[in-house]
């Protein structure tokens, strides 16, 4: 039996909130994603989805408890296209000040908590914010200058070498919104919530074949 | 820099939608499906369903038209109404909303946004608040007061106080709706708006009174909101969505005009 390259997505479940919204916005894009917590079916996995809202430690100790974290390593390193998402993308990163988490360790950088001078901004960063592509990615193809994202996060990642970041936006000061690595592509926004943008971006994903070039 | 959001509400009855002025005399307006997708695809920002179904044998049509909505609209989805428990909130999250406000039940027992918070994040948890001005007294302090059912009983609770306690027990925004505006298309409660959008320090939606684009240009800034919400001024087709944002960004308010 072949299994079709959009036939085998799956959206990893490491009980990190609602994953049905992703589910629908990759289905509206053609890409059948199907919620999956086994690490082994993981494994087998052509393309991965890694959302998530919650803290970084619960998440944490999720994955590890579900053995979901080195599955998802190990797809990784196997080269398959994987996007994170909100969570997703910051337990990404080596360490988060949230819960001070020892994370992923799949990009080198931290995630810190906002800080932040005005009193009129309000933490988390929740709506709709611009998001400037500074490093050209297959996945964010078509995405042009003056699109904006839904955000809904109170940290923000740091990553420690100017070659992860793909995507900045600005909230008091500037962060990283999308990063890359290889074959791993991540957003610290919801694309599954940021309207026809947010679709274009997944059907990228769909298409992607996990070179960076 | 974060943009300003403009925000629909549907009220919705037995699965049909109605818009209610001053909260009596609801009307059917169409089906919310229909008109959610319409303004999904003319620029909305955020859509929130308000379930005014009486009697609780229908409440699962509501769900149907939460996912059925949610699967064609892809932008975030908050809905209220009715929410009692924790477990009304996650199935209202599993059929497809992002947010869930909490209102009347929030107000009689307030550990419910704690809950809520709790189960499914402070960020989803909309505190909705109907206020009334009334006369200042040791009660009430800033001559606001919390009402519920439907505007008609009084709780002798501060809406000042209120919000305050709300963003201590774990909301992660609050909806601003002025009573005494509501349905009135004479414009948002600004004093109102203001003083709790400096008050706290999580978003405010303005709520009750929008008639004509200037008064979400007021709200969204002397008002000091982050959101304003909409409902008769786009329903009956007076406004459309997309011209109220081409009037704010003309105006020099941040909104997203790329959609």
């Amino acid at each position: 039996m072949t299994t079709g390259a959009n036939t085998d997505t799956l959206i990893v479940d490491y009980d990190a909130g609602n994953l049905h919204s992703v589910a629908r916005a990759c289905h509206e894009v053609g890409l059948d994603a199907e919620i999956c917590a086994d690490p082994d079916r993981l494994r087998l996995a052509s393309r991965i989805v890694f959302p998530g809202v919650g803290a970084a430690g619960s998440a944490m100790r999720s994955m590890q408890a579900r053995g979901l974290d080195e599955a998802l390593l190990e797809v990784i390193d196997l080269g398959r296209p994987v996007l994170g998402i909100c969570l997703g993308l910051q337990i990404s990163f080596d360490y988060s000040e949230e819960n001070t988490t020892r994370t992923l360790g799949l990009i080198k950088g931290e995630v810190h908590r906002f800080s932040l001078q005005d009193p009129a901004l309000k933490i988390p960063h929740m709506g709709w914010n611009e998001v400037r592509i500074v490093r050209p990615h297959p996945v964010l193809k078509d995405i042009a200058p003056g699109d904006e994202f839904y955000f809904v996060h109170a940290y923000f990642p740091q990553p420690a070498t100017e070659e992860a970041v793909l995507a900045v936006t600005d909230y008091e000061h500037e962060f990283a919104s999308a990063v890359g690595r290889d074959n791993y592509v991540a957003t610290q926004f919801h694309p599954e919530k940021s309207g026809r943008v947010g679709l274009q971006l997944i059907a990228n994903f769909a298409q992607w074949d996990g070179n960076a070039e | 820099m974060l943009s300003k959001r403009v925000v629909a509400c549907l009220d919705v009855r037995d699965g049909h939608l109605a818009k209610s002025v001053k909260f009596v005399n609801t009307k059917d307006i169409g089906d919310p499906v229909e008109k959610a997708r319409e303004y999904y695809l003319d620029g909305l920002d955020e859509l929130v369903f308000y379930d005014i179904t009486a009697s609780s044998d229908k409440r699962n049509i509501m769900l149907d038209v939460v996912e059925a909505v949610a699967s064609q609209v892809f932008i975030p989805l908050s809905v209220g109404g009715g929410i009692r428990s924790v477990a009304d909130a996650t199935d209202l999250r599993l059929a497809g909303a992002e947010k869930i406000n909490v209102n009347s039940a929030a107000v009689k027992r307030p550990g419910l946004i704690a809950e809520c918070a709790d189960a499914i994040g402070n960020q989803n948890v909309v505190l909705s608040m109907d206020v009334r001005r009334t006369s200042v007294s040791a009660e009430i302090p800033s001559g606001y007061e919390i009402v519920i059912n439907g505007g008609r009983t009084p709780m002798g609770l501060d809406a000042l106080a209120w919000a305050h306690k709300g963003e201590a027990l774990g909301a992660g925004e609050l909806v601003v709706n002025s009573i005494d505006a509501d349905g009135t298309k004479e414009g948002y409660e600004i004093t109102l708006t203001a003083m709790l959008a400096e008050a706290v320090r999580i978003p405010v939606i303005a709520s009750g009174g929008a008639g004509r684009p200037e008064h979400l240009h007021e709200v969204l800034t002397q008002g000091r909101a982050d959101a304003a919400l909409v409902a008769s001024m786009v329903h009956y087709g007076e406004y459309r969505v997309s011209e109220l944002k081409d009037y704010l960004n003309q105006q020099g308010v941040k909104v997203r005009m790329n959609w």
